[in-house]
């Protein structure tokens, strides 16, 4: 369902070109579950920020469902974004102001579904996370944890095809490291595609498939038989 | 996204930074109170004029000599004389063959000393007939006015001015006395009670004599101008070509007098005050335009405050668009709010001065509300417009990582 060909993202700092992504090829099977690994520097974080379409290679092209990305403007993939993929991120990335329910329906505020139904939603998926009885409360009154849970709730309540998550564990304690973990490992089993990326081997090592990458380069790329 | 939405997520970034919220509706409110306090100020005043202007009478027609269509100062420089043809005492006779006409007050006007008993002061002079008092509506203190004559032939007799009054006569009664008025002597009828201006005269400081007395002491035959009382005043502007017609048959074909309308007068007073009315709530929308650039400043530091949180909007599906129009719209919910408050706050104390000072009329003119408002709203929109365009370029990478 992925699929990138002889993908490059150059950035520019100061006189050097640094090639944080250099021709990668990669095709990413739909359900499956995927870590992307590397140092600080080595590329993950730009591939997974182009495979959420937040930023754009240089040269080649990324195929999603079949559709060639490169030529999209800023609304067509604001619209991809929002239907059919799922954002988790290391600092969670909720508003503040809002409750954990709102925060949860914001990606159906922005594309405009009706009140009733995104209400049915939200609490299907703050049920799927289990966090029913948090719904009102804001960022600040929950824990990390809690916190992590709310954005997934609203990654998928969009019921999006593939799951992006930017160390999802990286700012949490091992207890609800794991719990998170699972969480997202259930989606995955659910039929969700899961991309990771993370520095962390032993959450890698639980994928289906473990892409090792450096200098903008894949140089390893096994799967777990 | 529906709008209800849009003002939910606006709504709730107003109340989440209270300070900043209330600062900028203040200063919001401070201009559109500036806007509706002066312009009440400017047309109360235009009020307060008309007003005045009004009490003599929008019935009346003026005729004076010469073919100018200015109406001036009217003071003493075009005083007759100068006219090609003088406008005389027959020519305002004349003018009562007019059905629409009421009265006629034929007008001399000049200086001369007023004695008696040895004291002497310098007076106005007015000479006109007994209509005059009812034209003017004035009120008099004791005795009569002048005595219902021909306007050839009239007794030497006048009506003095309170101050002419108290500084010939003292306490002592005046009516019955004889004073000497330049080279003429007449008899005191009555004293004035009237304490304002008439024709640019303090009439306190005036004598009133009869026209031809008038034209006699200084030894002029044209009159200063011809006061006219309109019966019908939809029929104004008939009587008017009526009475220009009658003067240039009189005056050998040519049209050489000016008729006027106090109407006219009044007008020039109301657009002289319009204009004022508005050059102040123009002066005042000035601090709702720095009211616009404060919301414009806070906008931008709110856009790389909630950079994150715009970067997160984005990557959850957010168009431009959208982007662009929360910000505008929680500017304009700003302005918007400022704007009613400051509506508020200046009519509530417009009541106030209305109640402080009875005397003045402050009226805050309708438009200056509309104005205001949509002077407010119109750059919260513009102002909003450069923050909101910002947040919406910004790059969604860099917003999540909260990097400039």
């Amino acid at each position: 369902m992925i699929r990138l060909e002889k993908l490059s993202r150059k950035f520019h700092v100061g006189n050097q070109v640094v090639h944080a992504l250099d021709e990668v090829d990669l095709e990413i099977n739909p359900n499956d579950y995927v870590s992307i690994m590397g140092v600080s520097g080595s590329g993950k974080s730009t591939l997974l920020n182009i495979l959420g379409l937040l930023d754009t290679p240089t040269s080649g092209d990324y195929i999603l469902s079949g559709i060639n990305t490169s030529k999209m403007d800023d609304d067509e993939m604001a619209g991809i974004r929002s239907t059919k993929i799922g954002f988790i991120f290391q600092s969670f990335h909720l508003i503040p102001r809002l409750t954990a329910f709102e925060n949860i329906e914001m990606p159906m505020i922005l594309s405009g579904i009706n009140p009733n139904e995104r209400s049915m939603k939200v609490n299907s998926a703050l049920e799927k996370v289990g966090l029913t009885d948090r719904s009102d409360h804001k960022p600040e009154q929950l824990s990390g944890g809690q916190r992590q849970r709310v954005a997934i709730a609203r990654s998928i309540v969009m019921e999006p095809d593939v799951l992006l998550a930017d160390e999802p564990t990286g700012n949490l304690d091992t207890t609800s490291g794991n719990e998170v973990v699972k969480l997202i490992e259930e989606l995955n089993l659910a039929g969700l595609t899961l991309i990771v990326v993370t520095h962390d081997r032993e959450m890698g090592e639980r994928s289906n498939r473990l892409i090792e990458l450096r200098d903008g380069k894949i140089i390893n790329d096994q799967r777990k038989s | 996204m529906r709008l209800s939405d849009i003002l939910f997520l606006a709504y709730t970034t107003l109340i989440r930074y209270p300070l900043r919220t209330i600062m900028l509706l203040i200063a919001t409110s401070i201009g559109v109170m500036a806007v509706i306090l002066l312009t009440a100020v400017g047309e109360g005043a235009r009020d307060y004029i008309t007003g005045e202007f009004r009490n003599l009478g929008t019935n009346l027609l003026i005729v004076i000599p010469g073919r100018n269509e200015t109406s001036g100062g009217g003071g003493p420089i075009d005083l007759a004389g100068l006219s090609p043809r003088p406008l005389t005492i027959e020519d305002a006779q004349s003018l009562s063959q007019i059905d629409n006409i009421r009265r006629i007050a034929p007008v001399v006007i000049g200086e001369a000393p007023a004695q008696y008993d040895g004291l002497e002061r310098s007076a106005s002079i007015i000479g006109t007939t007994p209509e005059f008092l009812s034209i003017r509506q004035w009120e008099m203190e004791s005795g009569s006015f002048l005595p219902g004559a021909s306007m050839r032939y009239s007794p030497p007799v006048c009506a003095i001015g309170k101050e002419i009054k108290s500084e010939l006569f003292g306490d002592a009664v005046a009516v019955g006395e004889w004073i000497r008025i330049g080279d003429r002597r007449c008899r005191v009828a009555g004293v004035i009670a009237e304490e304002g201006r008439a024709i640019g005269i303090d009439v306190q400081k005036t004598v009133v004599i009869p026209v031809a007395l008038g034209t006699a002491l200084f030894n002029r035959d044209s009159l200063f101008r011809i006061i006219v009382d309109v019966r019908t005043t939809s029929r104004m502007d008939q009587t008017k070509q009526s009475i220009l017609s009658i003067i240039k048959r009189r005056h050998q074909g040519k049209e050489d007098i000016t008729v006027i309308k106090q109407d006219t007068v009044l007008q020039s007073f109301d657009n002289i005050f319009n204009v004022l009315t508005m050059a102040l709530g123009s002066i005042a929308s000035i601090s709702l335009l720095v009211a616009g650039i404060l919301i414009m400043n806070v906008m931008l530091v709110a856009v790389s405050q909630r950079q994150a949180e715009i970067g997160l909007l984005k990557a959850i599906g957010a168009k431009n668009k959208q982007i662009n129009n929360l910000f505008v719209v929680e500017a304009i919910m700003l302005s918007g709010s400022g704007a009613i408050m400051g509506l508020i706050l200046g009519h509530s104390i417009t009541q106030v001065l209305k109640v402080a000072f009875p005397d003045f009329n402050f009226l805050p003119p309708m438009w200056a509300s509309y104005v205001s408002l949509i002077v407010a709203l119109i750059s919260g929109i513009i102002f909003g417009l450069l923050p909101a365009r910002r947040a919406a370029k910004l790059d969604p990478v860099e917003a999540l990582s909260g990097n400039k």
